[in-house]
């Protein structure tokens, strides 16, 4: 088995699919012959020719727009945002379009596409370059949002994502892209589109996380350790809907949840979480939810972004803190 | 280049008095195929006229009036192939006639049930779309898909003139031109959105200028001459289903209604301005050409009310004894399958139903 990076798991998916389907296109800015910008499209283009593989206009609107008439009319779109935090433009087609055209025709029509962005910081880009806005996408019902965490997952969540019959918003950890390679098998096989992960087993304390934060809570759940903390770390991997069954499970368990995420701690994901883990499991809980998130602040630019994003210190410190409740 | 011409041609087959300006197409003798495009036109303008009572009596709910659109709708829909697939905005009750969608499923929609977007007819076409422009880009991916799969299908989307200051509607003309994509636009500039007027929206001479930057055919027709715009129409998806790209049409017309049963036009729009536009409305115009031609007469034009007004009662007395959806058929089209995550709610709103009423 091949050694691969997140990146060119996430190119292997795509072109995995496209031999198998004839319908599924890719298409976005910059995605043809430059192979994108993070390069998670290289090859394809020569390998599928330039009606599978499209350089659109720069117009994020347009490319979401199209992908809705493509994915009604039966292809499989496979959109690439070069950046999420230019989905901005595209959001009135995700919101008005992606996420409703099923229930608003009683499934007569649907959106079945795939959108891929680079999601969140800690690669020194430059502003508007690193935004973690899954809580935008999470909030609207009828969309799917995955946020894989190693390679393999981003090649087996990717090909769920292209063979869903819903349309998902597939976030791809811009500072896990090329951190570490891993086996990865170009076998086709998907991986379930809903469930969490857990990175790390323990019994002291479960840790809630996904994307590129879960290599810094694994990190400070080994220190933990040395602590004789015992963190439990899960990955959501599927951030709407939420594999709460598993959450919960861990949290009856351990009695303690910390929820760790890149995005501004205000209505985000980990305040939705802590709610509902609250909602099922308050008398299970010995100390109170806490949330190690990036600050209700602007994103900085990035000579401060590993002061905005939680580090391993901080998030050892949120477990220290319940830990001691 | 540097420097270029920009003509907006202009086509009228028939003037106000129903007289031909010219010679017409070989459709435009046709009495059968007249006869079948003014049929919906009348059952447009019954039905239009109907639901706008409903509402008025509480029976309905917010109704956009498609009075004086029909020539459009029903030239537009008489120009297209099965096949082919519409971007509607929320007004074009000729088209979606013409294609089958019966007047129940639109008093549905407009009476706050999903059902109405479920038709059993055209179940290609894209239902009624309200954030305005939006649906632009949807045809020109819809298009690409036809010329990707190299099948020789178009993808016809409509706009109102205030809908051609949105973004969405420029990307996906711009799209449409690079690509030579089989999309037509049918830009129906009925002089208002809402309360401003198109000298507000634009500088631009014509809408249709606005394609030239797409590089792309701006063409204008009189969108009260039945004939004309299916004559336009047919040109322009012939030359989209030969390779050839897209088209602008504007089509000149007028909101001789509110813009809404929810709006009070003459607190911004001058009488004497609506009394001229009604002198040119296309009912009358059509009427009279058929007449002329000896294919109408006053006996089959009541033939034909009796038979539009029987449908328009029979389809309102369906809506009227419709039974509301249950709670379910709001999570059952959520996902294709519903997440365990949403089961507890599904199972929650059972318990409350609501009233459902209309």
């Amino acid at each position: 088995m091949a050694q691969l990076t997140m990146v060119e798991a996430i190119q292997l998916a795509q072109a995995h699919e496209m031999a198998r389907d004839p319908g599924v296109v890719v298409l976005g800015e910059d995605v043809g012959v430059n192979g994108g910008v993070f390069r998670a499209t290289a090859g394809l283009q020569q390998r599928f020719g330039p009606d599978r593989v499209i350089d659109t206009p720069l117009a994020e609107g347009l490319i979401a727009g199209a992908a809705v008439g493509m994915s009604a009319m039966g292809m499989k779109p496979v959109v690439e945002i070069q950046f999420m935090g230019f989905i901005y433009p595209a959001f009135d087609q995700i919101a008005s379009h992606i996420a409703r055209l099923r229930n608003r025709t009683r499934g007569r029509l649907s959106c079945p596409l795939v959108m891929r962005m680079p999601h969140g910081g800690g690669i020194h880009a430059p502003e508007h370059h690193s935004e973690s806005l899954e809580t935008l996408l999470c909030h609207h019902p009828g969309l799917r949002v995955l946020c894989p965490s190693s390679p393999a997952r981003a090649y087996g969540l990717l090909l769920a994502a292209i063979r869903s019959p819903d349309p998902v918003m597939f976030l791809e950890p811009v500072r896990l892209y090329r951190m570490s390679r891993q086996e990865v098998a170009d076998d086709g096989e998907s991986l379930p589109i809903e469930g969490c992960y857990r990175l790390r087993a323990g019994t002291d304390v479960t840790i809630a996380c996904w994307g590129a934060i879960t290599v810094e809570v694994q990190k400070a759940a080994q220190l933990l350790a040395a602590e004789n903390i015992s963190c439990e770390v899960i990955d959501l991997a599927s951030l709407a809907p939420v594999d709460y069954e598993t959450l919960v499970d861990s949290v009856v368990r351990t009695g303690r949840l910390v929820i760790a995420h890149e995005a501004a701690r205000n209505c985000g994901l980990g305040a939705e979480i802590a709610a509902t883990v609250s909602e099922h499991a308050l008398y299970d809980l010995q100390a109170p939810v806490r949330r190690v998130t990036g600050y209700d602040t602007i994103m900085p630019l990035y000579r401060l972004e590993n002061a905005y994003l939680p580090g391993v210190e901080r998030i050892a410190d949120t477990v220290r803190s319940v830990m001691s409740e | 280049m540097i420097g270029a011409p920009g003509t907006i041609p202009y086509l009228q087959l028939l003037d106000e008095r129903g007289q031909p300006t010219g010679p017409l197409p070989p459709f435009a003798t046709d009495p059968a195929q007249l006869q079948a495009m003014y049929r919906v036109m009348v059952l447009a303008r019954l039905f239009d006229a109907k639901a706008v009572n409903l509402q008025r009596t509480g029976r309905l709910g917010t109704y956009p009036s498609c009075l004086g659109h029909e020539a459009t709708h029903v030239g537009v829909g008489a120009a297209l192939r099965a096949e082919d697939a519409i971007f509607p905005v929320y007004r074009e009750i000729g088209t979606k006639f013409w294609r089958g969608v019966s007047p129940l499923e639109i008093l549905l929609f407009w009476g706050g049930d999903e059902r109405g977007s479920d038709y059993a007819q055209s179940r290609h076409d894209f239902p009624f779309c309200v954030p305005i422009g939006s649906q632009l880009p949807h045809a020109a991916g819809a298009a690409l898909a036809f010329q990707l799969r190299r099948e020789p299908r178009c993808a016809l989307a409509y706009i109102g003139d205030g809908g051609t200051s949105q973004g969405a509607f420029y990307e996906a003309i711009n799209f449409a031109g690079a690509r030579a994509l089989p999309m037509v636009t049918v830009v129906v500039n009925n002089g208002w959105a809402i309360s401003v007027p198109v000298s507000a929206q634009t500088r631009a001479e014509t809408l249709a200028h606005k394609a030239l930057a797409a590089g792309i055919p701006g063409v204008q027709v009189d969108g009260n001459d039945l004939l004309a715009v299916r004559h336009v129409v047919e040109g322009a998806l012939a030359r989209a289903r030969a390779g050839a790209g897209p088209t602008l049409i504007e089509a000149l017309t007028y909101r001789l209604s509110d813009h809404t049963t929810a709006d009070d036009a003459s607190r911004y729009r001058p009488a004497a301005e609506v009394d001229a536009a009604r002198a040119k409305e296309p009912m009358v115009r059509t009427r009279k050409y058929m007449e002329s031609i000896g294919a109408w007469d006053e006996a089959r034009e009541q033939a034909l009310r009796s038979e539009c007004s029987l449908q328009v009662e029979e389809a309102v007395a369906a809506y009227l004894r419709s039974a509301p959806p249950g709670t379910d058929a709001m999570f059952d089209y959520v996902y294709a399958e519903l997440p365990p995550a949403l089961g507890g709610q599904r199972a929650q709103a059972r318990r409350y139903p609501g009233t459902g009423k209309h």
